[in-house]
């Protein structure tokens, strides 16, 4: 179960308000987490606490492929991230490194900036405790909810190639 | 066995269904697909190598599938970005990845096409967004993320969504100063940033098969920029003609099925289509130039893979021939490629750019994701032919970008405020 306070933004937000090409030098996760929102949100990094919930209205993650919008996210304390929409690539990538995403159009219209949520991944209830509001995620496909299972590519790759052997 | 007849299946389907070993794929149906190449660059192969190497395996599946450029912060603008490259090329040499040192490299998506690396119908995946690029040539090519290329690095597969297909249609004939990047700028300001989220956008139309094939990749380039997961064209004559030459293996042409089950079609008309510029922040911010206002600038780049490429050059030569940069503007020219810049030379259009007062660059991305080469301080207003115009994007929080045309891009260079070629060149 994941419980953290909401940071709510709007549509669109992109992975160079996430973070910014100027810190791509490193790939350090923890180095990047420094950086998280600074497009966006300059005071994001002093104000997020270990399980918050970053939550956002459409398209979110749009732009870039550089994974380091999700490690920066993951790394900064964010437990999940709920939008209405994900960009497809900041959609894979999260998933592949373990940073839980949830699509619930509902939730992101009846929650407002600081609630506090309390999140069951595997039956994708948001409880919103400030409202005293439950929600219901989209359910994932089958082959997505066994990456998650499997928690991320990596590990789900070491596992198929060890079948692949046999 | 399923009959021609019933596949009805768009280009880019076609494609995927032969790399997934299938008869037909439908839309949304998750599949394992063969890749023909995989892409990283100097951000994103770091993160991929740390990656592939908690897999677990020792070589990667093919390393003549593999091809890594540095070419974002290189030359290398600082230690940290030298590290990164460092890191990339050992591993490359260690495991006989190709790999395009600085004085070969050019920005990932002119070079690969130039040097024969991606062919019609490939799976191409990259770990950059523009990988969509390839389109142009009739592959399916998508951008992903450093894990996705580290797992596909081990295996030589990918999972994949099958996306459904938007058919665009582009009819009658455009104006003299109307391009690639026109249309597609156009298309993005109407359907929106998410307007094609996982879907692939198809590119049909006469106005599309009179375009050349730079400024297919311009179109196919930016189909990321509406959300789409691919952008694809059929391959014709031109394209025939562009791979003649390059192509170093076989490759195999695929056609939509004629009857080829779309999500939905739109159809544009561009024969009075004015020069499009997409205004702060948003690509699908998108005014005719008539429109935008007096707007002046403090910086113009040209470049990127989005129009780093020959003709995109020759227009702007074209505009700027005899012509003298506005002083109060840093015009800043980017070939994409070593090619790039030596046909620019020999068509002395790099002669006429430094005449002109502008600066020529080695091929680097550099300024179009204010790695370097060009960064705006806060305050400033840039031109520019890249792809994306987000907050920050070019440098400071508050400085500003817009996504043009080379031939607008020039134009504005030398009026100091944002014009149609026509009001410069006629």
């Amino acid at each position: 179960m994941l419980k953290g306070r909401v940071h709510k933004y709007g549509a669109n937000v992109d992975t160079d308000a996430i973070i910014p090409a100027r810190y791509l030098n490193v790939s350090d996760p923890v180095e990047l987490a420094r950086y998280c929102m600074r497009g966006i949100d300059p005071d994001f990094v002093e104000n997020v606490q270990p399980g918050d919930i970053i939550m956002a209205t459409t398209n979110f993650g749009c732009g870039s492929s550089r994974e380091h919008a999700p490690l920066a996210i993951k790394a900064s304390g964010i437990s999940c991230v709920i939008a209405k929409t994900f960009a497809r690539i900041f959609f894979r990538n999260a998933i592949n490194i373990g940073l839980p995403l949830l699509e619930c159009e509902k939730a992101v219209d009846n929650t407002e900036h600081g609630d506090i949520l309390e999140v069951d991944l595997a039956s994708g209830t948001i409880m919103n405790l400030t409202r005293q509001q439950k929600f219901t995620a989209k359910p994932y496909p089958e082959f997505m909810a066994e990456l998650i299972a499997a928690e991320g590519l990596i590990e789900y790759t070491k596992q198929r190639l060890a079948t692949r052997r046999i | 066995m399923v009959s021609e007849k019933e596949k009805r299946l768009p280009l880019a389907a076609q494609i995927l269904a032969v790399h997934a070993g299938k008869e037909r794929v439908v839309p949304g149906e998750f599949i394992a697909a063969r890749v023909d190449l995989i892409l990283a660059n100097d951000i994103t192969a770091p993160i991929a190598i740390r990656e592939f190497q908690k897999i677990g395996v020792s070589r990667v599946f093919d390393p003549q599938k593999i091809v890594m450029v540095p070419d974002h912060f290189t030359p290398n603008k600082d230690i940290a970005s030298a590290e990164q490259v460092k890191l990339m090329r050992e591993f490359c040499r260690e495991q006989g990845i190709t790999y395009f040192e600085v004085g070969q490299m050019g920005i990932e998506h002119v070079l690969l096409p130039e040097q024969g690396l991606v062919l019609p119908g490939d799976v191409v995946i990259g770990a950059d967004s523009h990988t969509c690029t390839y389109g142009a040539l009739g592959a399916f090519a998508t951008g992903m993320g450093s894990t996705d290329i580290a797992a596909a690095m081990a295996t030589g597969d990918i999972w994949m969504k099958v996306p459904p297909t938007i058919k665009l249609i582009y009819n009658g004939k455009p104006g003299k100063w109307i391009g690639g990047k026109d249309l597609i700028l156009h298309t993005i300001g109407d359907i929106g940033v998410d307007g094609a989220l996982y879907a692939a956008m198809e590119f049909n139309g006469e106005a599309v098969d009179a375009l050349s094939l730079d400024s297919r990749f311009t179109m196919a380039n930016m189909a990321v920029e509406a959300g789409a997961k691919a952008g694809i064209f059929r391959v014709d004559n031109k394209t025939q003609l562009y791979i003649k030459s390059r192509a170093k293996r076989s490759y195999k042409v695929y056609e939509p099925d004629a009857d080829a089950r779309y999500s939905h079609i739109i159809e544009y008309d561009v024969t009075d289509l004015e020069p499009q510029v997409a205004l702060p922040h948003s690509p699908a911010n998108v005014k005719p130039v008539s429109q935008v206002g007096e707007i002046t600038i403090d910086q113009v780049v040209i470049g990127s893979c989005t129009n780093g490429r020959l003709e995109d050059l020759q227009v702007a030569a074209q505009i700027l021939k005899g012509r003298t940069v506005n002083p109060g503007v840093r015009c800043i020219i980017i070939p994409g490629s070593q090619e790039v810049y030596l046909d620019a030379l020999r068509l002395e259009l790099i002669e006429v750019f430094v005449r002109s007062g502008a600066a020529v660059s080695t091929p680097t991305c550099g300024p179009c994701l204010g790695g370097h080469m060009g960064i705006l301080a806060a305050g400033e207003r840039c031109v520019a032919t890249t792809n994306r115009n987000f907050v920050g994007r070019m440098g400071s929080p508050e400085s500003e970008v817009y996504l043009v045309s080379p031939a607008v891009a020039a134009a504005s260079a030398i009026s100091g405020r944002i014009v149609s070629p026509d009001a410069i060149a006629g």
